[in-house]
């Protein structure tokens, strides 16, 4: 009886069966060049350019879910996606939880961002986006640690002087700095990962298989190379 | 759609009027009006089902049967004394994870447990939705376990209005009733439930006026809202976009601001209309004005 109470309410649930691999593919959106809505309404973005690419090598078939950055990690163990785009750095925090596949970036810096010159960036106020690789450095340098959900906010509150500066990955604040006629780059730049991966279930052995395949593969072409030349100018760091 | 109009096609030539009317028909910007509707909507489905919950929960809680009574009871004493957000952030995990479960039990061949460390893993077939299923499925479902939250929270204060309602409806005109020789079910259905209204309206419109304020929750959940999209086009935004601009929350949140005080101030006139509907011919203060009045 049990069973069969069970049964009916599972195939009331049920609409249209089908076993196609859909692969989810999570990401911020809310993080250009590496990941943005864009006016269309539908993800874009350097991740979502690579992700394609590698899911079409790959011979997956893919959808895009956007998710917010302090939950992106719980969300993707709880199997509401599949994977994590998302400039998302590893690091052995986020490996005694998730696992990586190969980086598909190399090792980025990060930069300080702030209205004028000479802010004390060892005793100040440093804004950062929460749960980040930036925030942990900011929590360990010294400053006080100012924590926003994304990057946007953190540069406002440098901009409305909440915060003395900010620090964020380096491609993501220099459209800031580069476009707007308030905000400069201070201090030194830090390398801070190990570059960044995406991140997958640890469970999830055959599909980072899948995944480290693709990367391989379009390292090996160029592909990735011209992606990133495309997304992040002629500066910015490629693979060899 | 408008931004398919050739003028639109070259953002980066526009200047002034029609720069901003390319910009206000950008795909993105029918995604945040048609996002007013998933809030109405979500107010035109969550109400009535709220008020089903409510008149459930304070008929189980009047009830003779001790385990109803109970139920009843408990239920509007426990949702009432959890903080909403909480309520908001665990209903829907719950009954997602409690139907991949079910699923799971059904569908998968696997003896393996669904909780494996830090992960909860069904089989492709107990996913709900299916991952090959369409986005606007994932989005309907993320919707419909947010109208069962805030049924689940807004049915307990309903609930315990309703409750009191039935209590403040005189008990001379039951027991008249009652000496007309109508059994109870009787007494309930044709003099308590319609007089009970007027008691019940004071309280219940404040309800509804509380549910209004909380649809930004939506956000919360995960549910692309009002609130999601003008955070998301309020933001700065470089080159990289199409349409660069700076800051502009303010205003996008401005607009929300004007959006919800239009909703309650259609809202008050219409309840008071309301409220002097159901005064007419009763024996109570505002009833006893009109007659007066009249």
């Amino acid at each position: 009886m049990k069973k069969l109470i069970l049964t009916a309410a599972a195939l009331a649930l049920t609409a249209g069966m089908g076993w196609a691999d859909t692969v989810r593919m999570g990401t911020e959106g809310a993080y250009p060049p590496y990941n943005l809505i864009d006016d269309k309404g539908e993800v874009g973005g350097f991740e979502r350019e690579l992700g394609d690419e590698l899911c079409k090598r790959a011979e997956l078939e893919c959808t895009w879910v956007t998710n917010d950055w302090d939950s992106i990690i719980p969300n993707l163990v709880s199997g509401n996606y599949d994977t994590i785009l998302a400039a998302m750095s590893i690091n052995d925090e986020r490996k005694k939880v998730i696992a990586f596949t190969d980086p598909y970036l190399p090792p980025a810096p990060s930069s300080y961002v702030a209205l004028e010159e000479g802010v004390d960036l060892e005793g100040g106020v440093i804004a950062a986006q929460t749960s980040t690789v930036q925030s942990s450095y900011v929590a360990e340098s010294g400053a006080t640690l100012l924590e926003f959900a994304n990057i946007d906010e953190v540069l406002a509150a440098v901009r409305n002087g909440e915060a003395d500066a900010a620090f964020g990955d380096h491609e993501v604040v220099k459209p800031y700095v580069d476009e707007g006629d308030d905000l400069m780059f201070v201090g030194e730049q830090v390398e801070l990962d190990e570059g960044i991966g995406i991140g997958v279930r640890q469970s999830d052995n055959e599909l980072r298989e899948k995944f480290n395949t693709a990367i391989a593969a379009v390292k090996e072409d160029g592909k990735l190379n011209e992606l990133i030349v495309k997304w992040f100018g002629e500066d910015a760091r490629t693979w060899e | 759609m408008a931004d398919m109009l050739a003028q639109c096609a070259e953002p980066g030539s526009l200047q002034g009027l029609s720069w901003l009317m390319c910009y206000l028909t950008s795909g993105k910007h029918m995604l945040f009006y048609g996002s007013f509707l998933t809030v109405l909507a979500l107010l035109a489905i969550t109400a009535p089902i709220a008020l089903l919950f409510g008149f459930g929960g304070a008929v189980a809680s009047r009830s003779r049967i001790p385990p109803l009574r109970w139920f009843g009871k408990i239920y509007t004493s426990m949702v009432r004394g959890v903080p909403d957000i909480i309520f908001f952030l665990f209903v829907p995990i719950a009954l997602d994870q409690g139907l991949e479960w079910l699923r799971h039990q059904v569908y998968c061949d696997s003896d393996a447990p669904v909780r494996q460390g830090n992960e909860f893993i069904v089989c492709a077939a107990a996913k709900l939705p299916l991952s090959s299923s369409p986005g606007w499925v994932h989005d309907t479902y993320g919707f419909i376990l947010a109208v069962v939250a805030f049924a689940i929270v807004f049915g307990a204060f309903a609930a315990n209005v309703l409750y009191g309602a039935m209590q403040a409806v005189p008990h001379a005109q039951l027991e008249t009733a009652e000496a007309y020789g109508m059994n109870s079910r009787q007494v309930t259905r044709r003099i308590l439930i319609p007089q009970m209204w007027v008691y019940a309206l004071p309280g219940l419109s404040n309800l509804w006026m509380i549910l209004i304020k909380a649809t930004p929750l939506l956000f919360l959940l995960g549910v692309e809202d009002i609130v999601y999209w003008a955070r998301e086009l309020g933001g700065a935004k470089s080159s990289a976009f199409t349409y660069p601009h700076s800051d502009w929350r303010l205003y996008y949140f401005l607009v929300i601001l004007v959006f919800y005080l239009l909703m309650t101030w259609c809202s008050e006139k219409i309840l008071a209309r309301l409220t002097w509907r159901l005064s007419r011919g009763q024996a109570t203060l505002g009833g006893e004005a009109i007659r007066k009045g009249a």
